[in-house]
This record gives structure tokens, C-alpha cells and sequence, in this order.
């Protein structure tokens, strides 16, 4: 799979998981391209962290709003009915458990649901940022991920990076598949046509358990 | 009372050694004009509490490139490669906080507050040498509050009293600081005569804000 298609292949899955209303948190990378994939009906609440629910795209060429910009300091708009606030009330917005859904990138998940996504000691530490609230606070944590970087697994056994939030993963869904993260372990429920299990369980350090009723990829 | 006060003269009050909170994310939201000053300056060994350090020539992140800040109280750095650096080198002591937390913590400072409890960093590098503290069977870490001698906040409207409202996404942090610091300089971008700004509107109440910069 080409990577443009990968990231189309991930973000598509992952928007299959919204509902009509949801208030949703997007991260960097794969998780911006959700929104192009919502099914006609489905309508979703943006929240973006430095302070604003009602997050619309971004603006046309020349009428960008120097005020009015989101958590990587992209330019947006702000969409009928938005509202916006300082960031103890965004973040009160977010631990206390007012956003549906959060969904993020990952260095690293395991198989507690443990995640990490902030630091690589020694190389690159560009800081939590908002990450670790999202996590402890969403509803519900979708990571939306490449299976592997570089050929390495991603999906451990146990994650060896420092974490961002532990146990608080609810599902992965990579370009291979969809995994539930349970208590029994992570449980491979949907599989991308163009893989097999073998396939998918050499891409993951972590121990699979595979569904009774393992079903392809919906995309 | 006129809080009026010329940029030179809002650079002036931040010295040497001083722990300053400046506003803004990723530059949206900063007081520009003053922090641009400030770089200018020169003032050396601040403790600088922000939300990140937007970029090497925009921001606050002009003093992390001049070398003006000895330590930072922040939530990201991933913009400003100037601040890796710094710390890599160890010229930069840097405490990484998360985003919410830092929000809190400052809250918590201009409230009154001995701190708060939340859930947010436990079982990481975060809860490293703090309390957990048991509420109704669930475990939190204790933070604590946070305070700066001089708070830095931009504000898009403010009466020439010093009441606050702050356009799109550029309120951030600017209200919070506004009450954590034993001196508050605000940039306003539009000024308009006392009485105009309906009360119910104003985000920080003038009697946070002892000085005025016109931008």
C-alpha cells in the first residue's frame, strides 16, 4: 500500500466510528483527515485544545483570521454556533469527560492499552501538549495509526518509550486492521483484504487474540 | 487611574532573574509587540511559564533563541528548535507540564487554590516525587498551584480601565495569567472608552490589570 493510501485507508475506518453529535478531539497527521470521511448524516462537534468547540475548516486563500487558529497554529474557522474559551475551560471540557471521543497518533501502544507518544529520550522531546489529558479524559481513545515505522513494530508487547497515559487505549486501527484493546489482551476484529493474519501478527509485537468472528476491513 | 504605559517602560519592569508569564499559543494570543521588546532587551535568567514556545523568530520563542531563559515551565517545545537545543546542551532547564495541568495549576495560583487534583499523568514521568492523594476510591495526583512575579497577556479589545475580551482562539491562557501574577501588563490590540465593552462580555476584569499597552 502506497503511504497517501494508507493514511486514506485509516482515516476512513476511523470515521466509521462517529456518531451524529459527537464532540470529537483530533491530533496531528492521520487523525486531521477524519472529518473528510464522515458519512452523509453524521455530524461531529471539533473541539480543538487551545480553546474552541465548533471548529470548521480551513479558510479560503486571503481570508485567513490571525486569532482564530488551531493546536498546531494552522488557521481555521469557526463554524455557526461555535463557542470559545480560555484553556482551564477547554481543559475542563476535556478531563471531565465532555468530549465523546479522542483520537490520536501513537510511537508506541501495548497490550494494557498503555500508550506513548511524547518523548524519545535522548532524540526528540517535543513535549506532552495536550495528550495526556485527552487521554485520561475522552470518553473514548481511538488511535489511528501505520501499523509499523520503518518495518518495526509499533503495537508491543510493552511499551519501552515513557508513556503518555496507561491503560486508557480503547481501539487501533492501522492500515492492517481494527484491534479492540479488552482485558483479556488486544483482539484483531477486522482485517484489511490485502493482509493476512500471519501477516498482521509478524507486523505486531504484541500477542493477538484473533475473533471468532474476524471480519474484513470496512472500507 | 491611568494604567497607560509605554512599551519601554512595560519592558523595564521585567528584570533580571524574574519569573514571567506571557500568553498566547503558538504566538496567537501573545502580547507581540512587548514580548518583541523584551527580546530586543536583552533581560537574562528568566523563568518563563508558557504553553509552548512557538517558533525561533515569532513569540516567546525570540527569547529562548537570545538565550534569555534559564528555565521553562511549559507544555510543548516541538515548534521551536531552539529549545531542544538548549535543553540537549543543558543551558535550558526545562519542566514539561501537561497542557490541562498547566492551565490548572495557573488557575489554581490566581484562585487562591493550594493546588488540585487530577488524574492526568498518573502511571508517568509526570507523577515522578508527587502525592497521590485517595478521593472516593480513585487515586489523583496532587498539583500545585503556580505564580510569576510579572504576567504578559494579550487581549484583541480592553477599556482604558484594563477590562479584557479576547477574539477567536487567542484567549488561552491570557485570562489565567492575568490572575496569577503579582504584576499584569496587558497589549490590547482595539481600545475603546470605559462603559463600551458590555460587562458580560469581558473575559478579565480591569482589576487584574495594572498597566496598559497600546498596541
Amino acid at each position: 500500500m502506497e503511504k497517501d493510501q494508507i493514511k486514506q485507508v485509516i482515516a476512513k475506518r476511523v470515521a466509521m466510528e462517529l456518531k451524529d453529535g459527537d464532540v470529537v478531539n483530533l491530533g496531528i497527521g492521520i487523525p486531521t483527515l477524519v472529518p473528510n470521511y464522515l458519512k452523509k448524516g453524521v455530524e461531529v462537534i471539533l473541539q480543538t485544545e487551545n480553546g474552541m468547540l465548533g471548529m470548521g475548516p480551513a479558510p479560503e486563500e486571503g481570508k485567513e483570521n490571525p486569532e482564530l487558529t488551531n493546536a498546531g497554529g494552522g488557521y481555521i474557522t469557526a463554524l455557526a454556533g461555535a463557542s470559545s474559551f480560555d484553556s482551564a475551560t477547554s481543559f475542563g471540557i476535556i478531563r471531565g469527560g465532555h468530549v465523546d471521543v479522542s483520537i490520536l497518533g501513537a510511537l508506541q501502544v501495548d497490550e494494557k492499552g498503555d500508550l506513548a507518544n511524547w518523548m524519545i529520550p535522548g532524540k526528540k522531546t517535543p513535549g506532552m501538549g495536550g495528550a495526556m489529558d485527552l487521554l485520561v479524559g475522552a470518553k473514548k481513545v481511538i488511535l489511528a495509526m501505520e501499523h509499523t515505522a520503518k518495518g518495526n513494530p509499533k503495537i508491543m508487547k510493552k511499551c519501552t518509550l515513557p508513556l503518555t497515559a496507561a491503560g486508557q487505549v480503547d481501539m487501533i486501527i492501522t492500515e492492517m486492521g481494527v484491534i479492540e484493546v479488552t482485558p483479556q489482551g488486544l483482539v484483531l476484529k477486522e482485517i484489511h483484504p490485502e493482509f493476512t493474519v500471519e501477516q498482521v501478527k509478524a507486523a505486531t509485537e504484541a500477542a493477538l487474540i484473533i475473533a471468532d468472528d474476524l471480519k474484513p476491513m470496512a472500507v | 487611574m491611568n494604567k497607560f504605559i509605554s512599551i519601554e517602560k512595560a519592558v523595564s519592569q521585567v528584570k533580571e532573574g524574574m519569573t514571567v508569564m506571557v500568553g498566547g499559543f503558538l504566538a496567537n494570543g501573545t502580547p507581540n509587540a512587548i514580548v518583541d521588546a523584551l527580546a530586543q532587551s536583552g533581560v537574562k535568567n528568566l523563568t518563563l511559564i508558557c504553553n509552548d514556545t512557538a517558533y525561533p523568530d515569532k513569540g516567546v520563542g525570540q527569547l529562548i533563541a537570545n538565550k534569555q531563559v534559564k528555565k521553562l515551565i511549559v507544555s510543548h517545545i516541538g515548534t521551536n528548535p531552539c529549545t531542544s537545543e538548549q535543553m540537549n546542551s543543558g543551558e535550558l532547564d526545562i519542566e514539561f507540564v501537561p497542557q490541562g495541568t498547566l492551565a490548572e495549576r495557573i488557575r489554581s495560583g490566581g484562585a487562591g487554590l493550594g493546588g488540585f487534583l487530577t488524574t492526568t499523568g498518573m502511571g508517568t514521568i509526570v507523577a515522578e516525587g508527587k502525592p497521590v492523594v485517595c478521593v472516593e476510591g480513585k487515586e489523583y495526583l496532587l498539583e500545585k498551584p503556580l505564580r510569576a512575579d510579572i504576567a504578559l497577556v494579550g487581549a484583541s479589545v480592553g477599556d482604558k480601565s484594563g477590562n479584557l475580551i479576547y477574539k477567536g482562539t487567542s484567549q488561552n491562557f491570557n485570562p489565567l495569567m492575568a490572575s496569577a501574577a503579582d504584576l499584569v501588563i496587558a497589549e490590547i490590540s482595539e481600545l475603546v472608552e470605559v462603559g463600551e465593552l458590555a460587562p458580560e462580555a469581558v473575559r478579565t476584569p480591569a482589576i487584574f490589570v495594572d498597566y496598559i499597552v497600546e498596541k
